[in-house]
């Protein structure tokens, strides 16, 4: 059986990021395990720009986003595979893949950096009624035929969801002639980025309907019609508010998924709320050796993030390859009132240079509020926020002698202010 | 003097800007703003809205059919449907680089279409 020192699974902006990080440091034997025909992940699809703005201080779009990094893997002759699909990954962090040029084959690493990514929620996730035409798709698949393979997916079109990719295919298809009638979501504010509802919907005057559903998909062979319907406190349809629009595709951008099989295969401790693994200020999951960074721990706003998680993740590693990590009393991060999860869930202040990272989301949004952090049960910041939505990361950068001398936890609450 | 407040979207840390105004529509000031480019952002989005643009054209002999294009700088935002159109019947031929020049002054906008990502040639 092969032996690497590092595997990384996973060639998007996360693996090559820690891929890169991971050489910096010293570690010359890698193998990135690419189950598509080229490395970069989804930034391949995501033609549009805005990218890179914290990584290179400059604008590019997701293919040329991910050129930057592919560059420095070739320059750096980090071996990867493509095609590679791994099927099972055990404790013993042995490794099994498919591809077409080598088979079934099995190899043992030293260290693992899970960099999978998410993917998404379908039309099942959330049972739309209606009957079961051609012309649904995820908005994600839609993006790639579109912007990679070159097929529009319909004419007139309809989306369910306002995250990001949904907003964004409706000013990609509007732009390639496309008509799209409206974006519905279900929650009484978007889940996408600010920027994104003014530049890819206020821009071609698309309706967002708030608060909206779609309670019936229409269509035998071809999706001929779609109905919405606004929702009350509760998410129910309020019957007599129903709207039609005569389409032929509808899009469903409702939310991405750390894409974790092979993680739960390998019994490594999940969180129930990011649904990635649970991990420490070193990205290591509770096995030993296995690290995890971007989409696959918790699913980010921006790639650049998943970029720089992607690089401690790989600096991390290095660390361990070369035993310089270290193992040390542990606390745990407390997600409390008005916060959906922290990421890392645990931290050992011996691994931390001068600062540790707490990133984490809101449950819902808030106005004028304060973030307070409290060290066991002492405040230890209090940050005043104009604005919190959970379709923004929250970060907070906390000094590593403060975080040293916590006894079992650090937890983080939205505090209502009084006006 | 009136306040107008709007949401940058240059980058995707979308800051929400409020830019005061005079009565005479010139811009007096921008806040909220994390970086200059944000202020930049304000001032054009008010006088002179712009845009970057991204779409794909034709390619042969490469991995896919479609090479990904970025404008080389931001464009009049009433200006886009028509380099669409111009962008509709453009093919290239593998290998491209980045940054190749796909289509030069494009609508005569004094502005490149250029490639996003390299494609090189394949059999």
């Amino acid at each position: 059986m092969k032996h690497y020192q590092l595997v990384i699974i996973g060639g998007g902006s996360a693996g090559l990021a820690a891929a890169v990080s991971a050489y910096d440091n010293g570690v010359s034997d890698i193998l990135i395990l690419e189950r598509d025909k080229e490395l970069g992940g989804i930034l391949q699809q995501c033609i549009h720009n805005g990218f890179g703005v914290h990584t290179f201080k400059q604008e590019l779009s997701g293919p040329g986003f991910a050129e930057r990094f592919i560059d420095l893997v070739n320059q750096k002759h980090i071996t990867y595979k493509l095609n590679a699909m791994v099927i099972h990954l055990n404790d013993d962090k042995i490794l099994e893949y498919v591809s077409p040029e080598e088979g079934y084959v099995v190899i043992k690493a030293g260290a693992i950096v899970l960099a999978m990514g998410c993917r998404e929620r379908t039309r099942g996730a959330i049972a739309v009624p209606g009957y079961r035409p051609s012309g649904v798709w995820s908005a994600g698949t839609a993006q790639r035929y579109l912007n990679m393979e070159g097929f529009m997916v319909g004419k007139k079109i309809f989306i369910l969801g306002s995250g990001d990719i949904g907003l964004i295919m409706a000013r990609r298809l509007t732009l390639e002639g496309a008509e799209v009638k409206g974006v519905a979501e279900i929650m009484p504010y978007s889940n996408g980025l600010p920027r994104n509802i003014k530049q890819c919907l206020e821009d071609f005057d698309i309706p967002l309907f708030l608060s909206h559903t779609i309670t019936k998909i229409d269509g035998l062979d071809r999706v001929s019609g779609v109905t919405i319907a606004q929702v009350d406190a509760s998410m129910q349809p309020i019957e007599g508010t129903e709207k039609t629009f005569d389409v032929d595709t509808v899009l469903f951008s409702i939310g991405l998924i750390p894409e974790n099989a092979l993680s739960e295969e390998a019994n490594i401790d999940m969180d129930p709320k990011t649904r990635g693994p649970k991990v420490d200020e070193s990205y290591q999951t509770s096995l030993k050796g296995v690290f995890a960074c971007g989409n696959v721990l918790h699913v980010h706003d921006l790639v650049d993030f998943v970029a720089e998680e992607g690089s401690k993740a790989g600096v991390a590693a290095a660390k361990y390859i070369n035993e310089k990590l270290q193992s040390g009393s542990v606390i745990i991060t407390i997600p409390k009132e008005g916060i959906g999860y922290i990421v890392p869930q645990r931290i050992q202040a011996i691994n931390c240079d001068k600062t540790v990272e707490l990133m984490f989301r809101v449950r819902k949004q808030y106005k004028n509020v304060e973030l307070v952090i409290k060290k066991d049960d002492e405040v230890l910041r209090v940050i005043k926020k104009k604005h919190l939505a959970p379709a923004e990361m929250e970060k907070v950068i906390l000094k590593a002698s403060d975080v040293a001398e916590c006894q079992h936890s650090l937890s983080i609450e939205v505090v209502e202010v009084a006006a | 003097m009136k306040k107008v407040e709007m949401i940058c979207i240059v980058c995707p840390m979308s800051c929400r800007l409020v830019i005061d105004v005079d009565d005479a529509g010139a811009v007096l000031s921008v806040a909220g703003n994390s970086c200059n480019r944000g202020d930049i952002y304000a001032r054009k989005e008010l006088t002179n809205p712009t845009r970057m643009l991204t779409s794909t054209v034709k390619i042969s002999g490469a991995i896919y059919d479609r090479l990904p294009v970025i404008t080389s700088s931001d464009i009049p935002k009433g200006m886009m449907f028509e380099v669409m159109k111009a962008l509709a019947n453009v093919e290239v031929v593998a290998p491209v680089k980045a940054n190749d020049i796909i289509v030069e002054n494009v609508c005569d906008l004094g502005i490149n279409i250029i490639a996003s990502r390299s494609m090189e040639r394949v059999n």
